[in-house]
């Protein structure tokens, strides 16, 4: 399948029970006239509809439940979040998380890792565990009539996996694996490199995965160490979203979780992001590439800054929806692209802002010029036209991010992650709709700042760098593949 | 029309008990002019989802003009009669719409999900350049989006690891008269070829509303749905009857053996057979068996090559169905040290396995519940009900189809999997495709003595 654009158009990840409905307000057309084409149909006003409410819980031995009903189909997400991300890797042993995330299917209960995959694939279940920065997530997709049966798997895995050493051996061999084949992906190349630009040896510049050398030290002590350290009750958040109602639903979680001990180690604190910033390009050579990765970008905002709002609206006219001054730039004005687009991740501590793009390789020089003109731009102030479609795209197309039940669950978690207030959705559409024109500006000249970037190419150096280094965009690195990444192993090549 | 509503009462019904039955409601007209009209009720979230189906893919291309659908598909959003260039994304993002369209073998998606307070704004859209497309266009509007393209293959093609396999596939897998010969894509010497009269003349023949069906999903009142669509649509032209289109049949006759260098560090093995169409007989059984042999991992596949002998790294199975027929696909990247002469050897071992004694009762279990677990998570997004409602009509003339799909799944029992096996794929008549780093060519499969 060949789609339009490449992705989908960027919506700030947390939202509202709080929407739309919608009297089919639209005109009531007489049959058979002949259509008005002069001017698009105005919508009728969007009325407000309110979700269930958020429930709150609390197991007898004090984890915390959160919890929705969503009764439009016969399943139910739950997901468990625990305080344990890659932000807690000891030194030395990076991807300590992620690993033991991933080793959590690997044998947990009574069960060896494939009885445990046979038996989530026989409910028609999913169990998926993932590490991020801060947070693990525990994740259960299933059928409510095998809801009790997922529910049983679900403990064993987060309460009891067995991190056999065998089975630790495989999946490093799996990851040491992946590693190598990053060098295949000069997408993946050029995040890794931007990453560890802005950020260096901070957590946030790490590879979640780790590297050849921490996956080789890395035992099943570390990961039991790590696992009982963290995944205990007073670090949980239990999210269940779907077609069960808290009454009914309760006394399993207790049965399954109530009884789960353990005391809370606190994580080591995560040190401040780097501060002195300078102007960088660095251009990762890949000989006979078809087009260039570009990355650009700088350490911007936290989370839970004042900004937040007009960040996410500043950022949805620079390179958000299809209609983003990047896009239209890049793409549809000069056609040097298939789409570009900007984002800003926000983190408890400040997070990358990057826009990015690929581009045709013989292109690279003036799709860089061609970003700068639009970071630079988007510090004038932005005509009241451009402002009001942005914030109406942001506001009235936010149901869409309230259909399955895992797309709340992911919600909720940030909720949780953030200590963000139950009526937090509810106040989102009328503090996005606030945002005025000079709130765009300043965040633009707070966070788009054009003197520190950092400029990452990740192409074909003999074809592109000559033109590349005359823009004069900063001092300009050369890497090879080999530099991200180390040398292959031997037997890869 | 107080009637329709009556229809409409409940989005879909599932037994709580006993069998379940998945049934989404749906009513159905045809305009004038020929466009058909599915309209399904659902009020979950205030959204309405519009897709709009073409019966026209790159199966349709002529030779010289391979990647003409897709392109098309591009040109489509440059602006029409009433909708200057670049009003359509800005008109619908201003009422908090999203926007795409994706174009296959056989079919050319538009779809728009919106506020359903807004559902004017894309049938006044869609309509206006289903009518209205050549009006306003221009050889400069061909030209920029050409460039789109080419960039697009760039980006999702050249640019990508093991990018070329499927193409190389195709290729190999039908002749070259064959509408399945040539990539969806379309070649970069083609996509420079297409001109401003190639998209006059493909419009004129395959846009016109009695070779399109729209649906409507989610949160609408039917009667005023029904009476939008018969407002905005009613002044778009009949146009030609579309040409029928031969349906060929592609069976090889041979093992054709492909070698192919990438810039890669591990070879990867692609095999690949001529199987039935969508929704014929042979189709379900091959879905489970890609379950059967590479879906989770106690799978047949997964767990030889990855779980105990380790020498490869991943493994998939597919029936990749379409209209005209289908293809059943095995890919496996082998790890570090290990060549696809060894990978192949084990995966045929296991297809003479699954040929020689039917799956397991649990496995077979196993894979239909994983079917029947996806049939409701489709039922969550409303522009997933809509493209399925339209998938649905197309193939079978029935939108809601849910049931019986899943009925298919169902009634497979596991020597119907062991005999389609044996059946659809032959070690004679297949495309055993070896995708090397560059400069290793010894590390493709080697033909074997069986």
């Amino acid at each position: 399948m060949v789609e339009k654009r490449s992705r989908t158009p960027h919506r700030p990840c947390s939202h509202s029970l709080l929407i739309l409905a919608a009297l089919a307000t639209l005109l009531a057309p007489v049959l058979r006239a002949q259509p008005d084409r002069t001017a698009p149909p105005r919508p009728g006003p969007p009325p407000a509809l309110r979700l269930p409410p958020i429930q709150h819980y609390r197991l007898s031995n004090g984890t915390n439940v959160v919890l929705l009903e969503r009764h439009s189909v016969p399943i139910v997400q739950i997901n468990l979040l625990v305080r344990a991300g890659t932000s807690m890797d000891p030194a030395g042993k990076g991807g300590l998380a992620s690993i033991t995330a991933a080793m959590l299917t690997e044998g947990a209960g009574p069960r060896g890792a494939l009885e445990f995959a046979d038996a989530v694939d026989y409910l028609g279940a999913q169990i998926a565990a993932s590490a991020g920065l801060y947070t693990t997530t525990v994740a259960l997709h299933a059928p409510l009539s095998k809801l009790d049966s997922g529910l049983v798997l679900l403990a064993d895995l987060v309460r009891r996996p067995t991190f056999l050493a065998g089975e630790l051996a495989r999946v490093r061999n799996e990851r040491l694996t992946t590693i190598l084949q990053f060098r295949d992906d000069p997408d993946i190349l050029a995040s890794l490199i931007f990453k560890r630009t802005l950020y260096g040896e901070h957590p946030y510049g790490a590879p979640s995965m780790g590297d050849a050398a921490s996956l080789a030290s890395m035992t099943v002590d570390d990961l039991r160490i790590f696992h009982a350290a963290y995944f205990v009750p007073a670090n949980t958040t239990i999210i269940v979203v779907g077609d069960i109602t808290g009454g009914e639903f309760m006394p399993k979680l207790e049965k399954a979780f109530g009884e789960w001990g353990g005391e809370a180690v606190s994580p080591p604190p995560v040190p401040p992001v780097p501060q002195k910033r300078e102007k960088t390009l660095v251009l990762v050579d890949r000989p006979g590439a078809a087009q260039s990765v570009i990355r650009i970008g700088r350490i911007a905002a936290a989370r839970l800054t004042d900004d937040y709002y007009a960040i996410v609206v500043m950022n949805a006219l620079l390179g958000g929806p299809f209609t983003s001054r990047l896009n239209m730039n890049l793409r549809e004005a000069h056609g040097y692209s298939y789409g570009a687009s900007s984002q800003f991740d926000f983190l408890p501590l400040p997070g990358p802002f990057v826009a990015a793009a690929s581009v045709q390789t013989l292109v690279t020089d003036k799709a860089l010029t061609e970003f700068v003109n639009e970071l630079r731009g988007i510090l004038d102030p932005v005509p009241d036209a451009d402002l009001e479609r942005v914030k109406n795209y942001l506001a009235l197309g936010y149901t869409g991010g309230f259909q399955s039940v895992a797309q709340i669950a992911s919600q909720l978690e940030e909720l949780a992650i953030y200590g963000l207030p139950d009526d937090y959705f509810n106040g989102y559409i009328g503090r996005i709709l606030a945002v005025t024109k000079s709130d765009v500006e300043r965040v633009a000249h707070r966070y788009i700042n054009t003197d520190d970037l950092a400029f990452i190419v990740v192409g074909d150096r003999k074809e592109i760098g000559d033109r590349v280094t005359a823009l004069n965009l900063a001092p300009a690195k050369f890497l090879t593949i080999d530099d991200v990444l180390g040398l292959a192993p031997e037997g890869g090549k | 029309m107080r009637r329709l509503s009556v229809l409409m009462v409940i989005a879909f019904s599932l037994a709580r008990a006993g069998e379940p039955r998945i049934s989404v409601s749906y009513t159905r007209f045809t305009l004038p002019n020929g466009l058909d009209v599915i309209l399904h009720e659902d009020h979950t979230v205030p959204l309405v989802a519009v897709n709009l189906c073409y019966r026209v893919g790159s199966a349709n291309e002529k030779p010289g003009r391979t990647g003409f659908a897709h392109l098309f598909e591009h040109i489509m959003f440059m602006g029409s009669k009433d909708v200057p260039v670049g009003k359509f994304d800005q008109w619908l993002e201003a009422a908090g719409g999203d926007n795409n369209a994706s174009t296959t073998d056989d079919r050319t998606d538009y779809y728009e999900d919106a506020p359903s307070n807004a559902l004017a704004l894309p049938l006044f859209l869609e309509s206006d350049r289903m009518g209205f497309l050549l009006d306003s266009m221009t050889e400069a509007k061909v030209n920029a989006q050409r460039d789109v393209v080419k960039n697009e293959r760039r980006e999702t093609i050249e640019n990508v690891p093991y990018g070329l396999a499927p193409i190389l596939i195709d290729e190999n897998l039908y002749p070259p008269d064959h509408p399945y010969h040539w990539p969806t894509i379309g070649s970069m010497a083609d996509l420079s070829a297409a001109s401003y009269s190639d998209v006059v003349q493909f419009f004129r023949t395959y846009y016109v509303p009695g070779n399109a069906s729209l649906v409507i999903a989610g949160d609408i009142d039917p009667v005023q749905a029904k009476a939008a669509v018969q407002y905005w649509f009613s002044d778009v032209g009949r146009g030609a009857p579309v040409p029928p289109q031969p349906v060929p049949v592609a069976h090889l006759t041979a093992e054709k053996r492909v070698v192919h260098e990438d810039r890669v560090e591990l070879p990867r093995l692609y095999m690949a057979w001529n199987t039935p169409a969508e929704f014929t007989p042979g189709d379900a059984e091959l879905d489970l068996l890609a379950i059967v042999l590479a879906g989770g991992k106690t799978s047949r596949l997964y767990r030889r090559l990855v779980y105990d002998l380790q020498i490869a790294q991943d493994v998939s199975a597919a029936q990749v169905s379409a209209r005209m027929g289908s293809e059943f696909w095995i890919v496996v990247t082998a790890r570090s040290g290990h060549t696809l002469t060894e990978i192949a050897h084990i995966v045929q071992e296991e297809l003479n396995k699954v040929k020689n004694d039917p799956p397991s009762r649990r496995e077979l279990e196993r894979a239909v519940n994983q079917y029947e677990a996806s049939f409701l998570d489709r039922l969550e997004n409303i522009g997933t009900t809509a493209n399925l409602l339209n998938t649905y009509f197309r193939l079978t003339g029935n939108p809601d189809y849910f049931n019986e799909d899943l009925a298919r799944y169902k009634a497979v029992d596991p020597c119907d999997v062991q005999a389609m096996a044996g059946t659809w794929l032959p070690d004679d008549s297949r495309v055993v495709l070896s995708v090397v780093p560059n400069g290793k060519r010894d590390l493709a499969a080697a033909k074997e003595a069986r």
